[in-house]
Order: C-alpha cells, then sequence, then structure tokens
C-alpha cells in the first residue's frame, strides 16, 4: 500500500496480472487449439470422429491411420501413402538449402568486404527477388525448365528454389558480415591472403550461427513451398505438402479425417522439430528476414 | 609484372563469385519478369503467343467478375488479415512484456504456427470450421444445440475464415517483431515519465506505441506482400470455393493461365500483382538502404 520505490515498468496490482495471465492463457489456448485437434483426431476411428466429439481424447486409441497415411493412402496413382513424396522433398530440400546457403555466403562477403562500383544495385535488385510476387515467373519457367531438360524433376525444383531463395541468404550474409571488422580483413590483405583465404581462414569460422539461421529459413521455406510443387513437379517428384493437400482434397470415396490429420502432422514435423529444437535460430531468421537494412 | 596481373585477378574475382548468383537473378527475376509483362500485351491462350494485342488483356481482366471478386476478397482479406495480426501481436507482446512469469513457455507457443506449411495450417482448420465433424459439432454435442457456424460453406463468409486461419498462423510473428521493439526500447525513458506520473495507458499510448513505430513499418509490409502472395492457404482452406467465392488473385492467375487458358489474362493479372507488392516494397527498401548509408 505503500506509495513508492516501485521501479516496475507497468505498476499493477493482483487483479490486472490475474487478467493479463488470463488473456495469455486463452491465447495460448487458441494456437494449441489446432495441433491438440490434428494429434488427437489422427488417433482415432473414423467413426468416433464422424459420430463423437472433435475435441475429446480418444475412447479408442489407434495408429493405424498413421501407418495408412504413411505408406497406404492412395494419393498417385499407387496406393503409396506419403512416404514417397516425404523423400521427394528431403531430396529436393537438401540440395536446395546447401546450394543457396553456399551462394549466399559468397555474395554477402563480397558485398560486404570486396564492395565495387554499383555494389548497392546489385544488392537491392537481389533483395528485390525475395518480395515478388511468383505468379509473375510461373510462366517463363515453366518453358526454361522445359528447355533445359529438368521439367518435371527434382531437379528443376532444386534450381527453382536456389534462385527465388538467393535473395535472403544473401540478404543474411550480408548484414551478419557488414558487422564483421574490415581491418582484419585489410590486415590479411596485406599479409598477402587471397579472396578465398580470407574467406576461408576469417570469415568462416565466425559464421556458424548466421549459417544456422540461414539453413533454418531456407529449410523451413523450401520444405513448406506448395506453388512450385504444384507447377513443376511431376508424380515422380511431388513433394509433401502437394501430396497432402492431393490427399486431403481428393473428392473420390470417404473422407478419412484421422489419415489427413495424421498426414498433416507428418507434413508439419520436419519444421516443427527444427523449431523445436533451434527455436531461437528461428526467431532471428524471421527478424532477418522482416528487418531489412 | 605477375604481381599486376595478381592484383586484377584479385580485383576480378570478386565480381566473378558474385556473378552467377547474379546472373541467375538477372535472368530468372527481371528477365522472367519482362517475359510476362510481355505476354501480357499478346494474344496468348494455352501456348505463349508473340502477337501484341494491345491493352485488350487488360480491358478483358477487369470485365472480368472473377477478377473483382478476386480484389474485393483481397481488399478484405488483406485489410483484416493486417489489422488484425497488429492487434493481437502487439497486445500479446505488452502483454508478454510485464514481466510474465512462464514468458519462456508462451512465446514459443505463440509462435510454432508460423514454422508450418499453410497446407498444413489450412488442413487442420478445413476440418475443425466444418459443420459436420469440427466446432458447430462440438457445440451442439456440447448442449449448446442452436449455435450454428458454417462460414466455411457459405459463400459470403467464407473468406472470413481464409483470415481466421491466417491470422493464427502469422500473429505470433508480428508479436516476436513488437517485443523485440518493445526490448529495445530504454527502460530509464519510461522510469522518467513514470515519475512524472504517467498512468500505464498513458504511458503506452504516448511514448512507448510511437517508438514502436520501425515495427509497425516492418509488420505492416511483410504481412501485406504476405497478403498479396495468399494462395496455399486459399487452395488448402477451401480451394477457391464455394464457388469461386474465395477466388483471390493468385488462384485467379493460376487458373487462369494453367486451366482455363487464357494465358495472356492470366500474364496480366500476375503483372497488377507485381505492381502492388512493389509499391509497397520498393518506397520501403529503398528508405531502409538509404537510411543504412547514412
Amino acid at each position: 500500500m505503500s506509495g513508492g520505490g516501485n521501479d516496475v515498468a507497468l505498476r499493477s496490482g493482483a487483479v490486472a496480472r490475474a487478467v493479463i495471465y488470463a488473456v495469455l492463457i486463452v491465447f495460448a489456448v487458441y494456437y494449441l487449439l489446432p495441433l491438440f485437434v490434428m494429434l488427437v483426431n489422427s488417433v482415432k476411428p473414423l467413426e468416433e470422429i464422424r459420430s463423437g466429439n472433435m475435441l475429446a481424447l480418444p475412447e479408442v486409441f489407434t495408429f493405424a491411420p498413421w501407418v495408412q497415411a504413411w505408406s497406404k493412402a492412395q494419393i498417385g496413382v499407387e496406393p503409396t501413402g506419403l512416404s514417397p513424396y516425404f523423400v521427394n522433398s528431403l531430396v529436393m530440400v537438401i540440395p536446395a538449402v546447401a546450394l543457396s546457403t553456399f551462394l549466399g555466403a559468397l555474395n554477402g562477403y563480397v558485398l560486404t568486404k570486396w564492395q565495387f562500383r554499383g555494389h548497392r544495385i546489385v544488392f537491392g535488385l537481389m533483395l528485390f527477388s525475395c518480395f515478388i510476387p511468383f505468379q509473375i515467373v510461373l510462366i517463363p519457367m515453366a518453358r526454361i525448365l522445359g528447355m533445359l531438360g529438368i521439367a518435371g524433376t527434382t531437379w528443376g525444383l532444386v534450381l527453382v528454389h536456389v534462385v527465388y531463395g538467393l535473395g535472403f541468404t544473401t540478404l543474411f550474409f550480408r548484414n551478419y558480415y557488414d558487422a564483421f571488422p574490415s581491418e582484419l580483413i585489410r590486415a590479411a590483405t596485406i599479409d598477402g591472403a587471397g579472396f578465398f583465404r580470407i574467406f576461408r581462414r576469417i570469415l568462416l569460422p565466425s559464421s556458424g550461427p548466421i549459417i544456422v539461421v540461414t539453413v533454418i529459413w531456407q529449410f523451413t521455406n523450401v520444405w513448406n513451398d506448395f506453388l512450385f510443387g504444384a507447377s513443376f513437379a511431376d508424380f515422380d517428384s511431388q513433394p509433401m505438402t502437394v501430396a497432402l493437400n492431393n490427399l486431403v482434397s481428393s473428392s473420390t470415396g470417404v473422407k478419412e479425417y484421422n489419415v489427413h490429420f495424421a498426414g498433416a502432422i507428418l507434413a508439419a514435423l520436419p519444421t516443427l522439430v527444427v523449431y523445436v529444437v533451434s527455436g531461437r535460430y528461428f526467431v532471428r531468421g524471421l527478424m532477418a528476414g522482416a528487418v531489412k537494412g | 609484372m605477375s604481381n599486376r596481373l595478381r592484383d586484377a585477378a584479385q580485383d576480378l574475382l570478386p565480381k566473378l563469385v558474385l556473378s552467377p548468383s547474379f546472373v541467375l537473378i538477372l535472368i530468372f527475376v527481371y528477365g522472367f519478369i519482362v517475359f510476362t509483362g510481355y505476354l501480357s500485351f499478346t494474344d496468348s491462350r494455352m501456348l505463349p503467343s508473340f502477337d501484341l494485342v494491345g491493352f485488350a488483356n487488360y480491358f478483358k481482366l477487369f470485365s472480368l467478375r472473377h477478377w473483382s471478386t478476386a480484389l474485393s476478397n483481397l481488399a478484405i482479406f488483406g485489410i483484416l488479415y493486417i489489422v488484425i495480426c497488429t492487434v493481437i501481436g502487439l497486445g500479446l507482446a505488452i502483454l508478454l512484456d510485464q514481466k510474465i512469469r512462464g514468458e519462456g513457455v508462451l512465446r514459443p507457443i505463440f509462435l510454432y504456427p508460423m514454422a508450418l506449411s499453410f497446407i498444413v495450417t489450412g488442413t487442420a482448420w478445413k476440418w475443425f470450421l466444418d459443420p459436420g465433424i469440427g466446432l458447430e459439432n462440438v457445440m451442439h454435442l456440447w448442449g449448446w444445440e442452436s449455435f450454428e457456424f458454417r462460414w466455411i460453406k457459405d459463400r459470403d463468409m467464407a473468406i472470413y475464415t481464409i483470415v481466421i486461419a491466417a491470422v493464427w498462423q502469422s500473429s505470433g510473428f508480428v508479436m516476436a517483431m513488437f517485443l523485440a521493439g518493445l526490448r529495445g526500447i530504454d527502460n530509464e525513458i519510461l522510469k522518467a515519465a513514470q515519475i512524472d506520473g504517467a498512468s500505464a495507458w498513458k504511458l503506452y499510448r504516448r511514448i512507448v506505441i510511437p517508438m514502436l513505430r520501425p515495427a509497425f513499418l516492418s509488420a505492416f509490409v511483410v504481412l501485406a506482400h504476405l497478403a498479396i502472395k495468399a494462395y496455399d492457404l486459399v487452395i488448402a482452406l477451401t480451394n477457391g470455393g464455394p464457388g469461386r467465392a474465395t477466388e483471390v488473385p493468385a488462384t485467379f492467375m493460376y487458373s487462369y493461365t494453367f486451366t482455363r487458358n487464357q494465358m495472356g489474362v492470366g500474364a496480366s493479372s500476375a503483372v497488377i500483382m507485381l505492381i502492388m507488392i512493389a509499391s509497397i516494397i520498393i518506397p520501403y527498401l529503398y528508405s531502409e538502404l538509404r537510411e543504412k548509408r547514412t
């Protein structure tokens, strides 16, 4: 009840604090609800979803929907489940992330430590490419992939994801290397170290955090992409997101909600795991992607 | 002599290293923009054609009912998405900033949807909002017999279900941006204002929120460009339906180009989308990059 001596930014009574906690918890429930719905219903028999309560815990617990989603559901021509598409996504994501990160690191290095006339324009042009609506490139891209003979292949998708990831990876490394002391580079140049040596010996060893941020960002974006996968993949190179959408929106037969939920979790699992394991870096990537310059 | 050669090589090398990426961007981004822009002035249908027809595609585009639906849906979706995400994001950030116990648990819960694909988000919300098995059914089972929530099946309301799912996915991210902004504010300023007797409400309205200007701007730019690009979520949640009631520019472009064989019209809609995004992004990037220089 005494007046002074409060150094908390917001003075608040017990009631106010209770309200704050209540609001925060309500929102936590809102954010967790869809995940809860997916998890709970992915282990119920279909009958229980159709006649029962979606928010109730399962009465009969079954893993059958998961098995069905992973290896049996009819998505393409054959009842293969989502597993081959999961593999497609992995085979596409790994080279796409590695290549775009590698190129981004080199670009960021050049754009900060070996600046040339017009470097700002080059960077501006690369940065703008992050934001274009991809509809503007779909038509010519389809033609070019055909001309290169990689239409409908995983390599075609890798190329697409590398190209449209370059803007972001370059941005991340540029901002990171910008803060790196240029004196060190100059000293190394005087000692006779060349372009690649400086990169390998001086910048790369301290690039750990930004490499993690970039890899997470690219992994999440490429894994979660739908538009390019839907536009440029054939049946045997379709990524997970496209397969999941085909599974869920196929209009033939009974709607197997439990299988859809299991499939959705399977599609979300890799990025969720990355997020849980390294959330700090994930957030840093989001912020770097939003706050430019 | 060999020294000078070496110097010249060293001078050239950085540009050489940068050039593959730059050439890729020039061709695959700017070259493609020019190509699509050109197609938008041609009579391309199933395949690209190079016969110019002037602005015919643009006139046709703006006379199509689907396109005006797409534009008004984008306006509804864009405004609600940006405003609601900003309000929720700012609110949660301010509340979380009150020295909350358990912040470390709450923050990741608010933010994890951002890691998911829109297809996953769409699947989850599609069935949760389905009147037959989802929310409406749950309320009936809980005894609220008259409860009705069938927006996802309603031509006039379906676009709002896309807002619900999109806000769910992005608002945590906006919260993170505002939280970073709040944490960057000097505590001394707040203390001084408090000693002067400013109430909490006044403190935030007069001092804190104005100081978050950069965060507001970044949030707006990110959300606006995501709204214009929105495609996956619409496909997964409503597939543009019921009917074509939730058509947005991105789905319009895809269906006119690839399934209705009106590539010229599709290309012109893509150009309009690019112009919308460019008019937001270019001033932003320009000011950000220029600030950096001084």
